[in-house]
């Protein structure tokens, strides 16, 4: 008999050979009581989090707990069904208005998670004789969404707008393409040129998705992201989100003025063939998304800390994903993965909580610190992980 | 048949700058384990080949592309269409 986890024995090996260093492990920390959006307890230790994507710090506001508690009471724990079937209580209706509200769209469609909602959108919309024209950095939502809808894929060098150009020029005039986009790329938290690649993309006759997941709520006069940001939200044809970052619960969505969008709901698999989300989740959603729409204060918060904790770690003389900061992702670049798990241990027995990131996820095969702040994060936090990353920076051996 | 050779030998020029290990090709010499390429060298390797012959070499092709030999006929075919 062939065992087929002997694919899996190059990884099992790596992982074996990181631990016995006597590194803790990176991928199984257990956070036993979460204080707050910037702070829990891990290990017994108080501990910042700064690497959650709850970048609006909207998981334990107020009204937001309070909606969820009387969905939680009035419709029950779950809805044991299909949105198209049983699955849709009053609440999923209302959560897909705020979406609507927050957009300025004429449909929004709920799925489960964020992942399912680029899985179910480009696998139903993209079939075999489509080209769908994507960054080669994409999340890896899409690439699945791509390889479950047979479409034929066209990667294009990352944020490069010639090679974008280049490809969809290449491509047959009459065929059917779908480009898609991130606003934020969450590996380096950089952002991509959309204006000048949704021109290009609208030039060729190209369907345009634009993934929005790192940056709803946080970038954009009215938070709806980068694309509204470089005022081309007009020109794109899906917005894809999640609950699950600034919204502070769990749930994807795609929102759109297509006209025949409603549509999807009966051939979009992901969407169709898996249980709805708890009433109280879609509630609290809603609520949460209707607050960030008058949350400017909270927004300019959040840049002053990402402008803060960006030059602090670059004074230090860290090497960041980005010259300058682009969202509320700061991308520390380490070494190797070694160096890596051992200054993300240094830092939480700190008391810093960050993403250790590493191929195949990473571009460049690169091992990353991902740090994502807070709009709850105070000034004072700030100041204290700079110093912290210095400390560890320093025990680890990463910092000269 | 000429075109054949000539497609080989322009397939093979765009090698050389990633032919770090100086393999000597064949229609036989694989991207994988002869030439030790990564995904990052794949993917710039791709993209100098789309530029030269013109054309695109999408995923799904080139999943199926494990030599030197059957890129060049897939560069030949994609032209031909």
């Amino acid at each position: 008999m062939t065992d087929l986890f002997s694919k899996f024995d190059p990884l099992i090996q790596q992982r074996e050979d990181l631990l016995s260093t006597g590194i803790k492990d990176p991928f199984s920390l257990v956070m036993e009581k979460v204080i707050s959006p910037t702070v829990a307890l891990c290990n017994g230790k108080e501990t910042i989090l700064l690497g959650t994507y709850n970048y609006m710090g909207m998981t334990f506001d107020p009204d937001v707990l309070a909606a969820g508690k009387k969905a939680l009471d009035e419709f029950g724990a779950g809805t044991t069904g299909s949105r198209v079937l049983n699955g849709t209580y009053s609440p999923h209706r209302d959560c897909e208005e705020a979406l609507k509200e927050f957009y300025g769209m004429d449909h929004a469609m709920v799925f489960s998670t964020g992942y399912q909602a680029n899985l179910g959108i480009i696998s139903t919309m993209a079939s075999k004789e489509d080209y769908i024209i994507l960054d080669i950095d994409s999340h890896a939502s899409i690439y699945d969404g791509c390889a479950l809808g047979n479409a034929q894929i066209v990667p294009f060098r990352h944020n490069d707008i010639d090679a974008l150009e280049k490809r969809l020029k290449r491509l047959p005039p009459e065929a059917g393409k779908l480009v898609v986009l991130e606003g934020v790329y969450s590996m380096l938290g950089d952002i991509a040129p959309l204006k000048e690649m949704i021109t290009i993309a609208k030039a060729h006759g190209a369907m345009v998705l634009v993934d929005e997941a790192h940056s709803m709520g946080f970038i954009g006069p009215k938070g709806r992201g980068v694309a509204e940001d470089q005022g081309v939200l007009d020109q794109v044809d899906f917005v894809i989100g999640t609950f699950s970052k600034s919204v502070g619960t769990v749930g994807g969505f795609c929102v759109s003025n297509h006209p025949k969008f409603e549509v999807l709901r009966l051939v979009c698999r992901p969407y169709v063939f898996t249980a709805s989300l708890p009433p109280s989740v879609v509630a609290t959603a809603a609520t949460s998304i209707r607050k960030l729409m008058h949350a400017g204060d909270k927004r300019a918060h959040l840049w002053e800390n990402s402008r803060k904790l960006h030059k602090g770690l670059k004074d230090l003389g860290f090497q960041l994903g980005t010259e300058t900061p682009q969202s509320a992702i700061i991308s520390v670049i380490m070494p190797d993965l070694e160096r890596g798990a051992a200054m993300w241990e240094a830092l939480l027995d700190r008391g810093v909580y960050v993403n250790l990131a590493r191929p195949p996820a990473t571009p460049a095969g690169m091992t990353l610190l991902r740090c994502s702040l807070c709009a709850e994060h105070s000034s004072e936090q700030v100041d204290d992980i700079i110093g912290r990353f210095k400390a560890a920076g320093a025990a680890a051996g990463v910092l000269g | 048949m000429e075109k054949r050779a000539d497609t080989f030998n322009r397939v093979a020029e765009l090698i050389e700058p990633f032919n770090k290990k100086g393999v000597s090709l064949s229609d036989a010499t694989t991207f994988a384990t002869d030439l030790e390429w990564d995904s990052l060298t794949v993917m710039d390797f791709v993209a100098s080949i789309e530029d030269e012959f013109d054309i695109i070499i999408t995923m799904n092709m080139q999943a199926e592309i494990e030599n030197v030999g059957q890129l060049v006929d897939t560069v030949i075919s994609v032209q031909d269409n």
